[in-house]
């Protein structure tokens, strides 16, 4: 087994991570991303789910400018 | 290099990013936003003259200059755009470093490092660029209430296919990449995305409420401004997501090492 290991990194195949293993972190991601981005994006605009405007009012500025349609 | 280590990398990224992102809307962002606001005032508080010359009728509007609900102008354009900023770039951060756990090893030779700088540039297009392009964003002002929902349902919907058909187009060309050549692999994704895409941007209405009267100037440094946000996000959760997934692999690849050589003896 002669091997030059001299090299300071050197490559090794890199491993895909099994999709089983992977789709309950995807799922609870996808989840808080949805969640999230539809109170920073969308609350109090063309749906509400809580009364008021508090939370509309609040992100105002960044749901300008993140790109969302505000009102 | 496990998925949760992917989501904690994605998670401290986005963190970075939204900060980042929060500066730079304060710096660039903010102005346009304080211009269209002035605006508005100015031309509601003469339509409002005009309409009371006429007939004596007042209207309730949306307006953005006095305090709704016990917000004032500070706190939308300070904490609370702090907390939209940071929120959704943590959040993003973390969907980023899963998508970059999903791409890892399933590109070919492309190390983790290269897959997870693709997964974010392809992000970057498919969620900000494209999106950008077809619905631009608006500064205060512009745009009737009466139209957001179908505004609402029109930016997320094109905002879902052009996120979804750059999944399909990796997806694709991860199958060509079996038999043929990256090159072949690139193109042929890029075609699926492009023509799906361009699809949707002449099929879907456009959004044309930019009154003639506003100004032309505001419009423009709102529109990059929150570009320039935008960027300021992903380029951040890029550079520090990237930096922090070639950390690991190093680590890792230096293990492997350590072990071939144990076994050598
Ligand atoms: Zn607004």
């Amino acid at each position: 087994m002669s091997h030059t290991t001299a090299v300071a990194t050197p490559e090794i195949a890199p491993v895909a991570i099994p999709v089983r293993q992977l789709a309950p972190w995807a799922l609870f991601s996808a989840l808080l991303a949805v969640v999230t981005l539809y109170f920073v994006g969308s609350e109090q605009g063309a749906t509400t789910l809580l009364s008021g405007t508090g939370v509309h009012e609040w992100v105002h500025d960044g749901r300008h400018l993140l790109g969302f349609p505000c009102h | 290099m496990n998925p949760r280590s992917f989501l904690i990398h994605g998670l401290i990224a986005g963190l970075l990013g939204g900060l980042v992102a929060f500066v730079v809307a304060l710096g660039v962002g903010e102005p346009a936003i304080n211009d269209a606001i002035a605006e508005e005032e100015s031309s509601a508080a003469a339509a409002h003259a005009a309409e009371h010359a006429e007939e004596g009728t007042s209207t309730e509007g949306h307006s953005h200059g006095d305090e709704e609900g016990g917000i004032s102008r500070g706190q939308q354009a300070g904490p609370g755009l702090a907390t939209a900023t940071v929120l959704f770039g943590v959040v993003l951060g973390g969907v980023a470093g899963i998508g970059a756990a999903f791409a890892a090893g399933r590109f070919g030779r492309l190390s983790p490092v290269a897959t997870t700088g693709l997964v974010v540039g392809l992000g970057f297009l498919s969620a900000v660029l494209v999106p950008w392009l077809k619905y631009p964003p608006n500064p205060p002002a512009v745009g009737s209430g009466d139209t957001i929902g179908e505004r609402t349902a029109l930016y997320f919907g094109f905002l879902a296919i052009s996120v979804l058909a750059v999944i399909g187009a990796l997806i694709i060309a991860r199958r060509v990449l079996e038999d043929r050549s990256a090159w072949t692999a690139s193109v042929t994704g890029g075609a699926f995305y492009l023509g799906l895409v361009g699809l949707a941007t002449v099929l879907m209405a456009p959004i044309d409420e930019v009154p003639d009267s506003f100004p032309a100037n505001t419009l423009v440094d709102f529109r990059v401004g929150s570009l320039l946000t935008q960027s300021a996000l992903w380029l951040t959760i890029g550079v520090v997501l990237t930096g922090l997934v070639h950390r690991a692999w190093t680590a890792r690849a230096a293990e492997a090492v350590r072990l071939e050589k144990a076994q050598a003896l």
